[in-house]
C-alpha cells in the first residue's frame, strides 16, 4: 500500500475533529481562520480517502460488500492492507501505535509508505487460531522528513475467513 | 507545555451514550467505511455480530482528547493503544491518563478507556513533552 498524496486539510481536519467528538478550538481554524491548524492525533488514519486502493471504501462503479437490496452485495476480498497501517483484511483491527516526529498541520502534504511487519498466531479463547499482522507505514513530508511513523496490527481467526471467503 | 510528576492522573467523560450517528461521521471522515460500523444489516446477517460496532480508531480517537486537553494538540510524541473489546452503540465512555515517568522532559503516560460496565476497550501508553 502506498499514498503518493495526501494533503492534510483544515477542513477535513475539522470534519475529523467533529467525528472524534473534539471541541477544541484548534481544530477548528478552517471555520474560525485561525492559524496554524494541528491535526489530532490519529489523523493520519484519515489517510485511507487518498490511497486509489482502499478497500473498504466503495469504488464508483464495482460492486461492494455491504448492504443493499441483500445483506451483500458482493464476496468480500480478504486481501489489501488498512489505509494508515490499519487493519488489514478481512479482520479486525488490534492495535495501533504512532510516533510523531515532528506535529502534522494543515498545509502538509504527506506521501505514506507501508511495509507489511511481523506475523504471530495465537489460540483463540474459543478455539481457532487468531492470526495477528503488523503493518508499519511511514508519513513524509514534502521534504521527504519523517512526520508520522504509525504501527498497525490487525487480527483475524481462520474460522471467520473460511465464512467469508 | 505542562508541568506534571509521576502519579497525576485526569478522566474525561467521552461520550454518555455512542450514537450510531457520530459512527457514521467517523467513517465519512476518516474514510473507513467498513460495513461491520454502519450497516446493521450486512453486520448481522453476513458478519454474524450482534449489530454495528464503532472503529477501534473512533474509539482512540476520542480518547486522545484526554491527552491533548492535557498536553495540547502538539504536545505528543507518541500515543499507541490495544483494542480489548468492542464498543456498541449506547455505551458510555470515559478516558483516564495517568502518568508513570517523568524525565528529560518527556512523560510516559498510560491510558485507559472504560465502558459503563468499567471494562476496558483500550489501553494503552503515550509520552509527551512537559517542563
Amino acid at each position: 500500500m502506498s499514498i503518493d498524496r495526501f494533503p492534510v486539510e483544515a477542513g477535513h481536519i475539522a470534519l475529523f475533529a467533529r467525528a472524534i467528538g473534539d471541541p477544541n478550538p484548534a481544530y477548528y481554524g478552517a471555520l474560525s481562520g485561525e492559524e496554524p491548524v494541528p491535526a489530532p492525533p490519529t489523523f493520519a488514519q484519515a489517510s485511507a480517502q487518498f490511497d486509489p486502493d482502499y478497500f473498504l471504501r466503495p469504488k464508483i462503479g464495482q460492486p461492494w460488500f455491504g448492504s443493499g437490496r441483500e445483506a451483500t452485495g458482493v464476496k468480500r476480498d480478504s486481501g489489501g492492507g488498512g489505509g494508515g497501517g490499519g487493519g488489514g483484511g478481512g479482520g479486525l483491527h488490534a492495535e495501533q501505535h504512532f510516533e510523531y516526529h515532528r506535529p502534522l498541520r494543515a498545509g502538509d502534504v504527506l506521501t505514506g509508505t507501508t511495509q507489511p511487519g511481523n506475523t504471530w498466531e495465537k489460540q483463540g479463547r474459543r478455539g481457532g487460531k487468531l492470526i495477528f499482522s503488523e503493518s508499519v507505514t511511514e508519513y513524509r513530508d514534502q521534504k521527504g522528513e519523517l512526520v508520522i511513523t504509525a504501527r498497525g496490527v490487525g487480527v483475524r481467526t481462520e474460522t471467520v475467513v473460511q465464512q467469508e471467503a | 507545555m505542562a508541568s506534571v510528576k509521576e502519579g497525576d492522573t485526569r478522566s474525561l467523560v467521552l461520550t454518555e451514550d455512542l450514537t450510531r450517528t457520530q459512527i457514521v461521521q467517523y467513517a465519512g471522515a476518516s474514510g473507513d467505511y467498513n460495513p461491520l460500523h454502519t450497516d446493521d444489516k450486512f453486520t448481522k446477517e453476513i458478519a454474524g455480530y450482534p449489530g454495528v460496532f464503532a472503529h477501534g480508531m473512533l474509539t482512540m480517537g476520542m480518547t486522545g482528547r484526554v491527552l491533548t486537553d492535557w498536553f495540547g494538540a502538539e504536545g505528543l510524541l507518541s500515543y499507541g493503544v490495544r483494542f480489548v473489546k468492542q464498543v456498541f452503540p449506547g455505551d458510555a465512555l470515559t478516558a483516564t491518563a495517568t502518568v508513570t515517568s517523568v524525565h528529560d522532559g518527556v512523560a510516559e503516560l498510560s491510558v485507559e478507556t472504560v465502558n459503563q460496565a468499567g471494562e476496558p476497550v483500550v489501553t494503552g501508553t503515550a509520552k509527551a513533552r512537559v517542563e
